[in-house]
């Protein structure tokens, strides 16, 4: 190898370098830290690529590549997949034609997220292979043969990434050359592809023949590491833990399993076989350690502590030592903050000072829940904001019903937030309601993405534009209303009392580009009107 | 000499809050150590940067890394671009270990206060085996073009410091 081979990568940007050079035909998704950097280095590497509305509508997109035989990436974040689960489970039973890579970007420890969901059981409860690198050397290589994988078994295969492995920067050497990719063409398949209960009878056999084939694949020549150690201690392993695992135990014997579904259980089996000890080292659920112990293998799991968080060489050196003890807290840091002079912080003063319940929802907004503004009262996933607020509103007696207002941003309205404004016209609460539609005129939280709010695809360029006072009207909302909340804080301010009195159902839309993207905005609304 | 010439791995930790040009700083580090042909782990918690919250980002190098993260008590340099977290960060650092703060540099003699991370870094550098030459030549292929002549002032006037 020559120093001049070497990349210098993200794991995000190594598996969006693997697909472009394996000639993924589409890379799609929705944002999510930190997933998000995918999409977008495919975009850079002059792949095509698009952000989705949401995670459910770009994996089903995936698939119809797929199907035309041709190779798609689907990446988001772990609770990303949870969206997206509904065509994910069924998908497996009917099988592709091209590859189909579906990225689960976890986040143990939640460095930016609502939960620390482990998704190593969703390739279980789907029935999806699933392989979990642990740099970035290993997410182009794992990305490359989870094309191969899919094709080779007609199935969709999950890369399971973590925070830590999406965001760190590791050495990569394209070594491994990526087989070309078929030429798209449709071929008819309804038999496999209509799944009514009699076609999908059959492909759930078909669906367990194939993984049971992988597994075995798996144990004869699958991407699992063995490195050699002292006989006394064997550790288990995958994905980032292994790196933490070999830097706190340099001298043990490591079994790393870089595909952890279908298990190697006989490679496994045998590896904890000839060890007086095995130890399973992994983040997040104690997904390894149930299975293995499940197969009747014998092995130790970890105290119950190194569930939570992520793991690092430190806390695996206490864990191997079987120190469940307290841990030191890790220092503290400064919180983010609404930016001085964002628009937010204008609605937060107003929502307090009417004295509302607020639903809440996700994105920069969210951090309207701190201090100074304690401005929200419930936040859970995207789109949440709007059914619980109704829910409220149906609940709570006529008096604090009418405080009650769901607040959502622009981005996450088009997400999700669109079917609770049908459900709102559709089972409207005695009282009316009143949803807040935060226009900041981009996806903020997550690195100042377009969505089809904007009316600007992924190169900013200007495509179809979802104009929501428009779609409000066209459902049936006849009290719309459209206000700059900092041009007139008063106005904005009355305008709201105005609906929380009335027992209409409401949207006002609260339209004011976010500071950090407004020059950007500019530029490009500039651009696109220049005749091509 | 506070590197490890004798194999080992280094871990520098860079703190800050978000702004402050703390995911430059660490680049710029994990480029030097990259193009000397080093084995390189950069890590980051980036998501809530812009909005002001701390970030801290490891960069690790040696003939062969493999955690990206930097256990706490391990670090061998903390470089911390705001004096007050320095405190926060200090318990970073291996019994030993370097701490680098604004104090280390003459700040008022920046031209630009957006140049305190390349200043630290100068002040780093004098304690890494790279050549100065690796290190400008990382500045100049990490910052945009039109900070090229601010950083690489403040990155020579940093080297002067003294820290630790
Ligand atoms: C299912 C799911 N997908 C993605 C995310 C990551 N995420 C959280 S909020 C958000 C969008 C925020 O945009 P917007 O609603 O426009 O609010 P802003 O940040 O601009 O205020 C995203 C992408 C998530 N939490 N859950």
């Amino acid at each position: 190898m020559r120093l001049s081979d070497r990349l210098l990568l993200s794991g995000d940007e190594a598996v969006a370098h693997a697909a472009r050079d394996a000639g993924f035909a589409l890379a799609t998704g929705y944002p999510g830290t930190p997933a998000t950097e995918i999409v977008e280095s495919f975009h850079e590497l002059g792949g095509k690529a698009q952000w989705s509305p949401n995670e459910k509508v770009a994996l089903e997109v995936g698939i119809g590549v797929a199907f035309a035989g041709a190779r798609a990436l689907v990446a988001m974040k772990h609770v990303g997949v949870n969206v997206a689960a509904d065509p994910l489970f069924t998908v497996a039973y009917a099988g592709v034609k091209g590859a189909l890579v579906v990225v689960s970007a976890d986040d143990p420890g939640m460095a930016s997220s609502q939960n620390e969901q482990d998704n190593r059981r969703y390739a279980v409860a789907a029935g999806a292979p699933m392989l979990e690198p642990s740099d970035s050397q290993e997410a182009y290589d794992y990305a490359l043969l989870a094309a191969e994988i899919s094709e080779r078994w007609g199935v969709p295969a999950l890369l399971r990434m973590t925070t830590r492995v999406c965001h760190s920067k590791t050495v990569v050497v394209k070594n491994g050359a990526a087989p070309p990719p078929r030429a798209p063409g449709f071929e008819r398949d309804l038999q496999s592809r209509v799944m009514i209960p009699a076609h999908a009878r059959p492909a759930h056999r078909k669906l367990r023949r194939k993984l049971a084939e992988i597994e075995a694949w798996n144990v004869a020549a699958g991407p699992n590491l063995r490195v050699a150690g002292a006989d006394g201690l064997g550790i288990v392993t995958s994905g980032i833990a292994f790196q933490h695992v070999r830097e706190a135990a340099p001298e043990a014997a490591v079994l790393k399993l870089g595909m952890t579904h279908p298990l190697p259980m006989a490679a496994i089996r045998e590896f904890a076989a000839a060890h007086g000890r095995t130890i399973v080292v992994e983040e997040g659920d104690p997904y390894l350690a149930d299975a293995l112990r499940a197969a009747g293998i014998r092995v130790e799991a970890r105290p119950e502590t190194y569930r939570f968080g992520e793991l690092n060489a430190g806390r695996v050196r206490r864990l191997l030592a079987g120190d469940a003890t307290e841990e030191p807290a890790p220092a503290k840091g400064t919180p983010p903050q609404l930016c001085p002079g964002c628009p937010y912080r204008t609605v937060f003063t107003t929502l307090r000072a009417l004295d509302c319940i607020v639903a809440g929802d996700i994105g920069c907004y969210t951090l309207g829940a701190l201090p100074p503004f304690e401005g929200m009262d419930s936040q859970l996933c995207m789109g949440a904001s709007v059914g619980v607020g109704l829910g409220l509103r149906h609940a709570l007696p006529p008096e604090q019903a009418r405080r009650v207002v769901s607040v959502i941003g622009d981005s996450t309205f088009v997400h999700s937030g669109i079917t609770g404004l049908v459900e709102m016209i559709y089972n409207p609460p005695p009282t009316g309601h009143v949803l807040l539609i935060l226009d900041n005129g981009t996806t903020a939280m997550t690195g100042l993405q377009e969505h089809p709010g904007t009316g600007r695809s992924i190169d900013h360029r200007a495509t179809g534009k979802v104009v929501f006072e428009d779609l409000a009207r066209t459902l049936g909302v006849t009290n719309v209303h459209v206000i700059d909340p900092t041009a007139d804080a008063g106005a904005f301010r009355d305008l709201l009392a105005g609906c929380l009195a009335s027992n209409a159902a409401s949207v006002v839309i609260a339209r004011r580009n976010c500071l950090l993207a407004a020059g950007a905005i500019k530029a490009y609304e500039q651009c696109n009107e220049q005749p091509s | 000499m506070n590197s490890h010439p004798d194999g080992k791995v280094t871990s520098v930790v860079v703190a800050g809050l978000g702004g402050q040009g703390v995911l430059t700083a660490s680049e710029i580090v994990a480029v030097v150590a990259f193009r000397a042909g080093l084995d390189v782990k950069k890590s980051e918690i980036h998501g809530m940067s812009q909005r002001g919250g701390s970030v801290t980002s490891d960069v690790r190098f040696g003939p062969r890394v493999f955690s990206p993260m930097t256990p706490a008590g391990e670090a061998d340099f903390v470089v911390a671009l705001a004096a007050d977290q320095a405190d926060g960060v200090r318990g970073l650092l291996r019994a030993g270990g370097c701490l680098i703060t604004p104090s280390a540099i003459d700040e008022k003699a920046l031209r630009s206060k957006k140049s305190l991370n390349v200043a630290l870094l100068g002040a780093l550098s004098a304690r890494l085996a790279f050549s100065e030459q690796a290190w400008l030549d990382a500045i100049r292929a990490v910052l945009p073009p039109k900070f090229h002549a601010v950083g690489l002032e403040a990155f020579l006037a940093g080297r002067k410091g003294n820290a630790c």
